[in-house]
């Protein structure tokens, strides 16, 4: 309690500092947006009558463009982690789609993913496929690079066990290689849930599309109009959305590991 | 197949090796780990090999789990040739193999849940009764991370014997426990031979352990691997692990033992 108060004393004074330089340092508020500015793009002003006027909360462009982008965050990454998870097991299993898929994989996971912008706009257009191809790219090396390493550290003993007691084929790889690299499986989900909440930020600053505004296509707009507490303001919802799933899409699978298997998970 | 059949004890197994010899290559050259090995083990049999380590007294093991392939020579379980592992012959490690994902109830019920005809019910009654059988009921939804060794031995050895096999190969089981814990597992495992009535092959260094638990303890030398003499062990059962006739006896072989050793010092 005692720590989570001199933490909670920190950031308020970090805020305190910011508005104090934002008011009195004479740096224009385009270079340095007040954090009352970005409170009140986020919840509006005042207005003569006692209601607020504006406030992308309120008029429903936050909820609206949060909706749009978790939309496509959770098909890009189900795409990646479905194509992924399998392609992995298959290039763990066959040493010739190892050294093939295995080697394209290690390459392009190096590749950040809005370099695929340019192709991704011509073959597709300016659409919804082009986006999901962007994330898709960001996700499924990283998936498909942890499934591959996670079923090759399998100590060979539970394979050896396993057949012992009559489990082959199909039923080895779902009930004995799958489950026993879930450590390595989740660890690589989340870092392809990293890298697919990465592409999908940079799929929406550099791709406009008329099928829906995203968060990042907010944070774009903010910039041409020259309102960086808009710019701010997102930035700051990119963090928590980024936080929270961590959060809530991961923090179960790791307590179950911790439970289980008594690992400790970073 | 009904609970009763899958709890009956099934005939043991008989085991032929007829010379069996295994070369593993390395790239450092290759290696005779057994040479023309020739062994008939009867019905029910409690077999020990012994043996300085790299005498290939595990390979002999796994030749016969199937785990091993590539070896010249005859082995056959019950008249059939060994092509396969298959839960006929199940296999206890000296780590425990244990899979963290599931917990002990878990674990015994894998072999279990290969065994199709078994209704859901049936296979809780099987895998209680073994854990029962090892001295670990009440321990069902522990985690295995949660176990001490000794209990984690004993969670393998009910998970080897859940699938009622004919056979059950025994790789140094007991080696890395303390000698505390170990001396009771000699005395269970004595129980379960008894109540059981299964063809056991036991691996080990240790000979007082070889003779303790053994109708006979096969002694092998190494490089090449081979059988260097048979010893039939004619003592009372339940033995004792601190017994004097026993004692005795096990000075005697590791004697033996010591021959072999001899010139490579």
């Amino acid at each position: 309690m005692k720590q989570f108060l001199a933490a909670l004393a920190f950031f308020a004074v970090l805020l305190g500092a910011w508005e104090f330089a934002a008011r009195h340092s004479g740096a224009s508020s385009l270079l340095l947006p007040s954090p009352t500015a970005v409170w009140r793009y986020f919840f509006g002003s005042p207005s003569p009558d006692g209601g607020t006027v504006g406030g992308a909360v309120w008029d429903g462009t936050l909820g609206g463009a949060t909706l749009v982008t978790m939309k496509r965050l959770f098909l890009g990454y189900g795409v990646g982690i479905g194509i992924g998870i399998p392609l992995g097991m298959l290039t763990a299993r066959f040493k010739f789609l190892h050294n093939t898929v295995g080697t394209i994989a290690l390459g392009l996971q190096t590749l950040p993913s809005v370099c695929w912008v340019p192709l991704a706009l011509l073959w597709f257009g300016q659409t919804e496929t082009a986006m999901l191809f962007i994330v898709v790219m960001g996700t499924v090396w990283a998936v498909i690079l942890a499934t591959d390493h996670g079923i090759r550290q399998i100590p060979p003993i539970y394979r050896e066990a396993a057949s012992t007691m009559g489990s082959k084929g199909l039923h080895l790889w779902l009930k004995v290689l799958a489950p026993a690299s879930l450590p390595h499986i989740v660890s690589g989900a989340k870092q392809g849930w990293a890298f697919a909440w990465r592409s999908l930020m940079a799929a929406e600053i550099y791709i406009t599309i008329l099928s829906g505004m995203g968060i990042g296509h907010l944070l774009h707009y903010g910039r041409e109009l020259h309102a960086m507490d808009q710019v701010v303001g997102l930035m700051f919802v990119i963090i928590v959305i980024g936080f929270l799933a961590d959060k809530i899409l991961f923090s179960p699978w790791e307590r179950f590991l911790h439970r289980r298997w008594g690992l400790t998970n970073s | 197949m009904s609970l009763a059949s899958e709890l009956a004890v099934p005939p043991p197994s008989k085991i032929r090796l007829a010379g069996v010899s295994k070369k593993f290559t390395t790239n450092r050259g290759t290696v005779q780990a057994l040479e023309d090995i020739n062994l008939e083990i009867g019905e029910g049999e409690f077999v020990c090999f012994v043996g300085p380590s790299g005498c290939g007294k595990s390979t002999l093991l796994r030749i016969v789990a199937a785990l091993e392939r590539n070896f010249t020579g005859t082995a056959e379980v019950n008249g059939k040739m060994i092509t396969e592992p298959g839960r006929d012959r199940t296999v206890m490690f000296q780590e425990h193999a244990l899979f963290p994902w599931l917990d002990v109830l878990g674990n015994v019920l894998f072999g279990l849940k290969l065994k199709p005809d078994l209704s859901k019910k049936d296979r809780l009654e099987v895998a209680r009764y073994y854990l029962q059988l090892v001295g670990l009921d009440g321990f069902e939804r522990a985690n295995i991370h949660e176990l001490s060794g000794g209990m984690k031995q004993r969670v393998a050895l009910a998970r080897a014997l859940a699938p009622n096999p004919r056979l059950l190969l025994m790789d140094e089981p007991f080696a890395a426990l303390d000698a505390m814990t170990r001396e009771q597992l000699y005395g269970d495992l004595q129980k379960i031979h008894a109540a059981r009535k299964k063809t056991i092959l036991f691996v080990t260094h240790n000979v007082r352990e070889a003779v303790c638990l053994g109708d006979r303890v096969i002694l092998f030398s190494p490089r090449p691997g081979r059988i260097r003499k048979k010893f039939r062990i004619e003592l009372p059962r339940p033995r004792e692990f601190n017994d004097v006739a026993m004692a005795s006896l096990a000075a005697e072989i590791t004697g033996e033992l010591k021959t072999i050793l001899a010139p490579a010092q």
